[in-house]
């Protein structure tokens, strides 16, 4: 991700950087995997794969894992209750949108009637999530790592319960239904028929998917140029060693507001998506192990890198969403194989559906013990040493200093 | 950066300084100067106060009593990065680089108080932001070049060998573009060549960059061979100040580093008896 | 129903549920104050340790389940030793579980960053929940009712709507021995204090010749202990226990230890019954559908308003 500085012609050649050879390689790979992506709702139709419908679930947890990434990743803070702003934010859009929330009983006719269109109340989503992310941290972000940890805890388990128990505002336990949807050229997401310039289309759930698409490939455009500025070189001081952040001139306190509440309002929009594609919420759907299953995703790819997130969130989804059962059936099969009873029973008293979590939390206490920089880490150890310049080269030259002064500080008197 | 209108060139003024751990006093009411461009050092045994110090007049730690004047104005109750903000660049005793970023990225992270772009203006690359990063870069790369450890730029800086690290150091700090630049113990654990470039190398970057330094050292070659003036502290008080023969000579000081001149009783017995 | 009497109803029921949360909070504290790690496995571990508390009754007693079912409410004399024999097999294995969850998930992360045990922690707490799951199903499961439930405030003749029942009693009489023979064993053996020289430096304590890994590895084994004997005592005293309730327990538990200053053994027995009392009046007064909330929102508030808790040194300060 490392930009190198333009070269100036005719500059010294110190302000070369030394490209990064296996960027090249990268490239290709994200090519290919960017078509793929792109065009798979037509390969979904032309192989009848029929994983489209868990595709979109799957790319919106990913994209909230790389929101998660801001924060655990990239600013080193543990966030153990991120479901809470996902909760905030599609049940901000479902507030401005649903024909059921309590806003559809003032909204309408009043100067505020704009509100209820889906992107503006996405837009608000990303606002009410940012602000509350904001809200939380303002008091608790001086806390010690772990305090914070619980702290994130403690409000994860509270939003869920309070949409529970208000339920006179959010329909508690039945949740919000139905919310409003995306639009585009007057047509409705996931209604069939629709009409685009005088052609009938049935286009099924195809649109959600291009719309979680694009809201996916914003998210990683803006967390990679995030990541590269002065605020994400700031997050990383802060993460590797505080005491010596503060010392840079870095406010440690503003930094990792910015973390929690960027962080948050990515939630924000995802929420929103994810409540507009199932038509409903419900407070269950926001529960600690949600918060545990993003972590774990940004946690098993490579904390702090944004390849190894999709990849981590791609591996813990696809198990989730497609594996699982799969994995199940054979087994069950390899069970009835054997032919014995006992053993047919023993195979077929095994579940992976009913144990995912016990396979997340495997693979929390495996990463952490064995690989605690996940599967793509953030950065690469090196093998052999670095060697230093002779010792004659070392102090620097009068020339040197005199082109390196009138760069850094030199003051005029 | 208004030293010509200023009557003295007194860069940073402490008085009384005073800093207290429960019962224990670590810093005892310290009066404190250092000039525009002076090389200063802080030396004194083990415990004796110069990191904590330090670390108030950093802002790490809050003064218990007394005040710290830099360029005229009192940094009283700023917290650290303010102060970094202020003009004053530190090291560290036992280096806290940024181990899983690169070299240029420690540095650029040392200019962040020079720095003004925010995060919208990142996201959406402004031409400003743009600008400011590209000539950061520059800058960036600069100092490592000065440090000599412009090839390792994209190297993460958990990767150099020690010595290397204290000059990364030295560059992060200078990044902050500082007039007080704070050295905790610069040459600890190097060996003398190594030694002998650091010496060198700060002198150099005092006469390059018209900094002040403050230095806390163990190594009486570079105190001796760097410094135009000497502090010493012992159990938290100042016993000495001056140049560095002055100071050598001063017999509070070669008490505090030896023990107490007189012999005891069973020394001077046994001396009596070689002879 | 605002009277006096049910105030003071929802204070015994309190004081009683407070001792069990302080026998969970005890593990938190011990294994914090030595080694600064949040075990958030540890509700869980209590949670088996009810489990396993009701497979060694049930093993036991067979005649005590006809008994049961027969409501016949007269103890006998062989349930005092089946009692028995199912708290120490339930802190045995408690004892175990918690000092085996130390060694494989905590262990090569004490020197780490702060961030990795927890998760570690809460991988593990996933783990055992589904051990939970697999051992008694996902509905709660019923505790023999071994423990009578004879109301001493009648039997003594006075009329009142406050009950305080044997079984009340009953968790006085285990809880109450074990914490103080925990304070004394920390206080006056040559064991405890290797543990208080450890919370305090650890490698100095090792220079000392005290030989850390085994003193943690104690802590964990106390924590576990104790952990296990709220297990049964709870599985009797509410007749029901689910795997879900070591992560709500293990919370409040949690909460108690930060609230009396984690770290701090005294702290964690305030803590704790200041927890109970608390959530037995939400429950009382307001609802108890609140009572989480109310208990997340103590737990939140003490963090942000003293994360040093009441008793406790400031350990926001130390880095």
């Amino acid at each position: 991700m490392q930009t190198a500085p333009r070269m100036t012609p005719g500059r010294r050649a110190y302000v070369e950087v030394p490209a990064d050879p296996q960027q090249t390689r990268n490239r290709i790979l994200q090519a290919i995997a960017v078509a793929f992506i792109v065009a798979y709702p037509f390969l979904d139709l032309l192989f009848g794969w029929q994983a489209l419908l868990a595709f979109i679930p799957m790319m919106l947890m990913i994209t909230l894992a790389l929101g998660l990434n801001i924060v655990v990743g990239y600013a080193g803070l543990l966030d153990l209750g991120y479901a809470a702003f996902y909760a905030i934010g599609a049940y901000a859009a479902a507030f401005f949108t649903s024909p059921n929330s309590p806003l559809a009983r003032v909204l309408p006719g009043s100067p505020f009637a704009w509100m209820q269109d889906f992107w503006v109340a996405m837009i608000m989503a990303v606002l009410v999530s940012g602000f509350a992310g904001a809200l939380l941290g303002a008091p608790t972000l001086r806390l010690r790592g772990d305090y914070l940890a619980l702290v994130t805890l403690g409000f994860g388990e509270i939003v869920p319960r309070l949409i529970k128990n208000l339920e006179p505002w959010t329909k508690g336990v039945k949740g919000m239904n139905p919310i409003g949807r995306p639009y585009l050229f007057g047509c409705q997401f996931g209604v069939d028929p629709c009409e685009i310039l005088g052609m009938k289309l049935k286009l099924g759930m195809i649109p959600y998917y291009y719309l979680t698409l694009v809201i996916g490939a914003i998210s990683i455009f803006a967390i990679i140029r995030l990541r590269n500025s002065r605020l994400g070189r700031a997050w990383a001081a802060i993460r590797d060693d505080e005491i010596a952040a503060q010392g840079m001139g870095i406010n440690p306190v503003t930094t990792k507001l910015w973390a929690f509440s960027l962080g948050a309002s990515f939630s924000g929009a995802t929420g929103a998506i994810f409540g507009a594609y199932l038509q409903t919420i419900s407070p269950d759907q926001f529960e600690y192990s949600t918060s545990v299953i993003v972590l774990c995703m940004v946690i098993l790819g490579g904390t702090g890198n944004i390849w190894g997130v999709m990849l981590g969130g791609l591996l813990i989804q696809s198990f989730d969403r497609i594996f699982a059962e799969r994995l199940t059936g054979w087994i069950h099969k390899a069970g009835a194989l054997t032919g014995d009873p006992t053993i047919t029973a023993a195979f077929n008293s095994f579940d992976l559906l009913k144990s995912r979590l016990l396979v997340f939390g495997l693979c929390l206490v495996l990463i952490m013990n064995l690989r605690p920089q996940g599967i793509l880490p953030n950065r690469k150890r090196r093998e052999t040493a670095l060697t230093d310049l002779p010792e004659e080269d070392l102090v620097p030259e009068e020339s040197v200093l005199i082109a390196g002064a009138d760069v850094p500080t030199e003051k005029p008197r | 950066m208004t030293a010509s209108n200023d009557s003295s060139d007194v860069v940073l003024d402490v008085t009384g300084l005073t800093k207290r751990f429960g019962g224990l006093i670590a810093v005892d009411s310290v009066d404190f100067q250092v000039r525009r461009r002076q090389i200063v050092s802080l030396i004194g045994p083990n415990g004796a106060g110069k990191t904590t110090f330090f670390n108030m007049v950093a802002g790490q730690y809050e003064p218990s009593a007394g005040r710290v004047i830099f360029n005229g104005k009192a940094l009283h109750g700023l917290r650290p990065h303010q102060i970094t903000a202020r003009g004053i660049g530190r090291t560290f005793q036992n280096i806290r680089l940024f181990t899983n970023e690169t070299l240029l990225e420690n540095v650029l992270v040392g200019m962040h108080s020079r720095l003004k772009s925010g995060p919208f203006a990142s996201l959406l690359r402004l031409p400003s932001q743009r600008r400011e990063e590209n000539e950061a870069r520059e800058k960036g790369m600069a100092l490592l070049h000065l440090v000599r450890l412009d090839r390792y730029a994209n190297e993460a800086a958990g990767n150099l060998p020690y010595g290397m690290q204290r000059r990364l150091e030295m560059a992060r700090a200078l990044a902050s573009e500082p007039q007080l630049l704070l050295l905790d113990e610069p040459t600890a654990g190097m060996n003398p060549q190594e030694t002998v470039n650091m010496i060198a190398l700060i002198r150099r970057v005092r006469d390059a960059f018209g900094v002040a330094v403050l230095l806390i050292e163990h190594d009486m070659q570079v105190v001796m061979g760097l410094s135009e003036r000497v502090t010493v502290l012992n159990y938290g008080q100042k016993i000495a100040e001056g140049t560095p023969l002055d100071v050598q000579r001063n017999d509070n000081v070669i008490e505090a580093y030896l023990g107490r001149r007189h012999k005891r009783p069973e020394d001077e017995a046994a001396d009596g008896g070689t002879h | 129903m605002l009277t006096f009497e049910y105030f003071l109803q929802q204070l015994v029921t309190g004081l009683a549920n407070g001792m069990l949360i302080t026998l969970v909070a005890i593990g938190y504290t011990l294994v914090y104050g030595i080694v600064e790690i949040i075990n958030f496995a540890h509700g869980d571990v209590f949670m088996l340790g009810a489990f396993s508390s009701v497979t060694t009754l049930q093993a036991l007693g067979a005649q005590a389940v006809k008994r049961v079912a027969n409501k016949d409410q007269s103890p006998i004399p062989e349930t005092y030793l089946w009692l028995l024999i199912a708290l120490v097999t339930s802190m045995v294995f408690c004892a175990t579980l918690n000092v085996l969850i130390e060694r494989l998930a905590y262990r090569r992360l004490r020197r780490g960053s702060r961030m990795a045990p927890l998760i570690s922690a809460i991988g593990v707490s996933f783990i055992l929940q589904n051990v939970g799951i697999y051992w008694k199903g996902v509905s709660p499961v019923n505790f023999p009712r071994y423990i009578p439930q004879i109301d001493l405030v009648k039997a003594m003749g006075i009329d009142s709507f406050v009950r305080v029942t044997t079984k009340d009693v009953f968790v006085l009489i285990v809880t109450v021995p074990l914490v103080i023979a925990l304070t004394l064993f920390i206080q006056r053996t040559k064991l405890g204090k290797a543990m208080r020289a450890t919370a305090q430096d650890r490698d100095a304590a090792q220079l000392m010749g005290i030989d850390t890994n085994r003193t943690i590895a104690l802590t964990f084994l106390l924590g576990g202990a104790l952990a296990g004997a709220a297990g049964l005592v709870s599985g009797l005293y509410n007749n029901t226990a689910g795997f879900q309730m070591g992560f709500s327990y293990g919370l409040n538990s949690f909460t108690a230890a930060v609230l009396g200053g984690i770290g701090n053994l005294n702290g964690a027995m305030l803590g704790g019954v200041f927890i109970g009392i608390l959530a037995a009046m939400s429950d009382g007064y307001l609802d108890a559908r609140w009572t989480p909330v109310v208990i997340f929102g103590t737990l939140n508030l003490v963090l942000i308003i003293r994360p040093s808790g009441i008793l406790g040194q400031d350990l926001a300060e130390r880095a």
